[in-house]
């Protein structure tokens, strides 16, 4: 094959969008040109090396942090922007045009999975304690759901938190946490009563060097290279009462509530890459030639564009509605979970599309396409898979589900 | 901050039409749908319902008639209207259809004679581009107008005009010389009962079959010099332009021929049992409603996002990366509809086949939607035109 470059994707000839969508005002806009340029400025440029480094620098936070946008919804006494959720999306559809989707999937855990429980159900002093420097980017955080044994189940978790004098005791395993490795605090999930089901869930705050807690080793994957995905490991790890996280034995209720955020950042997030998949195959199909003639010019080529940008469009007004849902304090279960579904979906199919459009050119590590093929293809499983969705989703239509399930994952 | 609301919620108004719609269609038209689809009989009951509510009205400006709503009100109306059954919808976008030529190209005079009563319902609209000849390729059409005195002379046939048999006022496409092509074309409109005019046959279709689909004649057919919309040679650019703002009734009809289905299956799998248990316990079935519920959702958003869109322009003409938002919404609602109303008469099984429930109208209703105005070839070379340059 030949040597080629890949196209430097990302920001050059990016198309302006049709009308700026009503949800999105000028402040929101401001917000995202500001992301835009930090994303142009200091991550864009060194993407490819952090994916093949399989990480990224911590100063990453600190940056994102130093420009305010790691507490965009976090309220202003916090250190937060006092924002809403356009702004947050705005920032993350920005954020997933950086060249890694690892990155950006490090960042979203930090601000939109572990952070809101903290704001939520942080007393005074761990908001002083973990959600200002979180919010400053000092401290990076990972949240610890899944378990070897428990994924989808949340319900069905084995880590335990014994009651001792002036704390817990931790024991267990959690894997597949992202920011494993990197995190100075771990939201982590564990049975204080393993008799009672989700009922007996408490959520604690692990920080990096208690005796006790470790990583144990970091997991590799198909995409996501820039993100550490780690094994934690707790044995015998006490945690002080002040790192209790809300009511014992409320942790499922208080996680439930933030994943409908979680699902709907990564929908969002989706869609950004998908549509720069679609760029991406928009300018090489208009640069490469065949039998004479641009491949622009082949109809079968145009049909299947024009199939890639309808549904892509409708993915993106599905998460729009859903976010305006939530901004707007209505019941937003079933369109977040619809807009992770179909985004997610959507995004996969056209990442695959993008590449196959790309010849043998897509398959090569020197084009972007295929980086974000693998990234994409680990949102129908991560942050809820398509299975989970579609079980709330009949759920929310009144029809009964087939086993008194609960819902959960991480 | 303030919760950014502006322009997503439907307005009071939207939403009064919608219910009003709704009540209308379950009320007056579910009962009938069954039996003028299987007679094949024109419902002018429905024809008489909608005059008497006002809602022909919403296909025309104020200033001629109309009731003033924007295009988004337009397409709830005719979701809701389909939801219940295709050719009640069809009624209404047509009507639209028919319209729009005036609306975008007719001059004051013109609008002034045929928009009140196109408004009030009291005269059917039709818009006939289509020949046996000439489909997709609307250039290549041959029926011919010819200047003669203060007249112009219409020879030719055209063929699968929706209403064409019982339209008051039909907006014939003609070109002066075919060696033109598209700059050659005008637009014409021929009034019911004109001599020379006639309908030499209704199809017979697979699906919407209450809705007459007519072979027009016009053999030697005279209208006056006033007759023709807009300028030289701009018909074709009033045909495109009419068909840009009329995708949308498309996608809103194919929309709610979804929705229907839809909830006809979930209500069947709620009280259908098997096995000892309601088919709704079944995890293989919800997730194909998961799946399908999602679909027509996308679809809706997509739709509304698109009229939103349209209806900033006003009545001018749109940006090719609007017309695009139109086609996407046209594609892509009819195909959500195809697969939906299909995925519907699986989960009847061998009731889905049988007449006794909606859902196989529904299925061949849903068919027509991938297809008349503007196939979604067409719109796919509509989307690719906008994205490729």
């Amino acid at each position: 094959m030949e040597a080629t470059t890949g196209p430097v994707s990302g920001q050059e000839g990016r198309e302006a969008p049709a009308a700026a969508h009503p949800c999105f005002r000028p402040e929101h806009e401001a917000l995202r040109q500001t992301v835009r340029e930090l994303v142009a400025r200091h991550l864009r440029p060194h993407a490819r090396a952090w994916e093949e480094a399989k990480a990224f620098p911590k100063d990453v936070f600190r940056l994102l942090g130093e420009h305010g946008l790691l507490g965009l919804r976090v309220p202003e006494s916090l250190g937060g922007a006092g924002l809403d959720w356009f702004a947050t999306l705005a920032f993350v559809e920005e954020l997933h045009r950086c060249g890694s989707g690892g990155l950006a999937m490090a960042v979203m855990v930090h601000t939109d999975m572990a952070l809101p429980p903290l704001v939520r159900w942080g007393t005074p002093d761990q908001h002083r304690r973990f959600v200002e420097p979180a919010v400053r980017g000092e401290r990076v955080l990972a949240i610890a759901m899944t378990e070897p044994w428990a994924g989808s189940d949340l319900a069905g978790i084995r880590t335990t938190a014994r009651r001792v004098d002036g704390g817990w005791v931790l024991d267990g395993t959690k894997t597949f946490i992202t920011n494993g490795a990197i995190a100075d605090v771990v939201l982590v999930a564990a049975k204080t009563d393993p008799k009672a089901g989700r009922k007996g869930i408490s959520l604690f705050l692990v920080e990096r060097g208690m005796p006790g807690f470790r990583t144990a080793r970091l997991i590799d994957k198909v995409g996501m290279h820039s993100s550490d995905t780690g094994e934690l490991v707790f044995e015998s790890c006490h945690v002080p009462d002040g790192n209790l996280l809300g009511e014992p034995g409320r942790g499922f209720y208080h996680l439930m509530w933030e994943l409908l955020g979680e699902r709907l950042v990564i929908a969002a997030g989706v869609v950004a890459m998908a549509q720069e998949a679609l760029e991406l195959a928009v300018a090489h199909v208009q640069s490469r030639h065949a039998f004479g003639r641009p491949l622009a010019r082949f109809q079968a080529v145009q049909h299947r564009l024009a199939d890639m940008a309808a549904r892509l469009e409708a993915a993106r007004q599905l998460v729009y509605w859903a976010a305006w849902r939530m901004q707007s304090g209505l019941d937003a279960v079933q369109a977040v979970m619809m807009a992770k579904l179909v985004a997610t979906r959507t995004a996969f199919e056209i990442a695959d599309e993008a590449m196959q459009l790309h010849g043998g050119y897509g398959y090569t590590l020197e084009y972007d396409v295929q980086r974000i093929w693998r990234d994409v293809r680990l949102y129908r499983i991560g942050g809820g898979t398509d299975e989970m969705l579609r079980e709330v989703i009949s759920r929310e239509m009144g029809l009964r589900p087939s086993r008194t399930g609960s819902e959960g994952d991480g | 901050m303030a919760v950014a609301t502006a322009g997503w919620r439907l307005s009071e108004e939207q939403e009064a039409f919608r219910r009003l719609t709704r009540q209308l269609a379950e009320t007056h038209i579910a009962p009938r749908a069954r039996e003028y689809d299987r007679t094949g009989e024109f419902p002018w009951d429905v024809v008489q319902l909608f005059r008497e509510q006002g809602l022909f009205s919403l296909c025309v400006p104020e200033e001629y008639g109309g009731a003033g709503t924007d295009l988004l009100t337009l397409a709830v109306v005719i979701e809701e209207l389909a939801r219940v059954d295709a050719t009640a919808s069809l009624i209404l976008a047509v009507q639209e259809l028919g319209s729009l030529p005036i609306i975008l190209g007719g001059d004051e005079a013109q609008k002034r004679r045929w928009l009140p009563s196109l408004a009030t319902g009291e005269r059917l609209a039709a818009f006939a581009l289509t020949e046996p000849e000439a489909g997709s390729d609307a250039a290549a059409i041959r029926t011919r107008a010819t200047r003669r005195g203060d007249r112009w002379v219409l020879e030719g046939t055209k063929r699968f005009i929706t209403h064409g048999s019982i339209a008051d006022v039909v907006v014939v496409f003609a070109t002066v010389d075919p060696a033109l092509g598209h700059r050659g074309i005008g637009a014409f409109v021929v009034e019911k009962g004109t001599p020379g005019f006639s309908v030499s046959r209704v199809e017979e279709k697979m699906g919407l079959h209450a809705s007459p689909t007519a072979e027009l004649v016009f053999d030697g057919c005279e209208v006056p010099l006033d007759h023709r919309l807009g300028g030289e040679g701009e018909g074709f650019k009033i045909a495109m332009m009419t068909l840009d703002r009329s995708r949308p009734a498309v996608a809103a009809q194919a929309l709610g021929i979804a929705q229907g289905a839809l909830d006809y299956a979930v209500g069947y799998l709620k009280e259908r049992r098997q096995f000892g248990k309601a088919l709704a316990e079944f995890q293989g079935l919800q997730f194909m409603v998961a799946d399908m519920a999602t679909q027509v959702e996308a679809s809706r958003q997509l739709l509304y996002y698109a009229c939103r869109l349209i209806h900033e322009h006003g009545y001018g003409r749109l940006p090719a990366e609007v017309n695009r938002y139109a086609a996407m919404a046209k594609l892509f609602c009819s195909d959500v509809a195809m697969r939906v109303t299909t995925d519907a008469v699986q989960l009847l099984g061998g009731y889905g086949y049988v007449k006794e429930h909606p859902v196989e109208r529904m299925m061949r209703d849903a068919k027509i939607t991938q297809i008349y105005e503007g196939t979604n070839q067409i719109q796919r070379l509509v989307i690719a035109r906008s994205l490729l340059g």
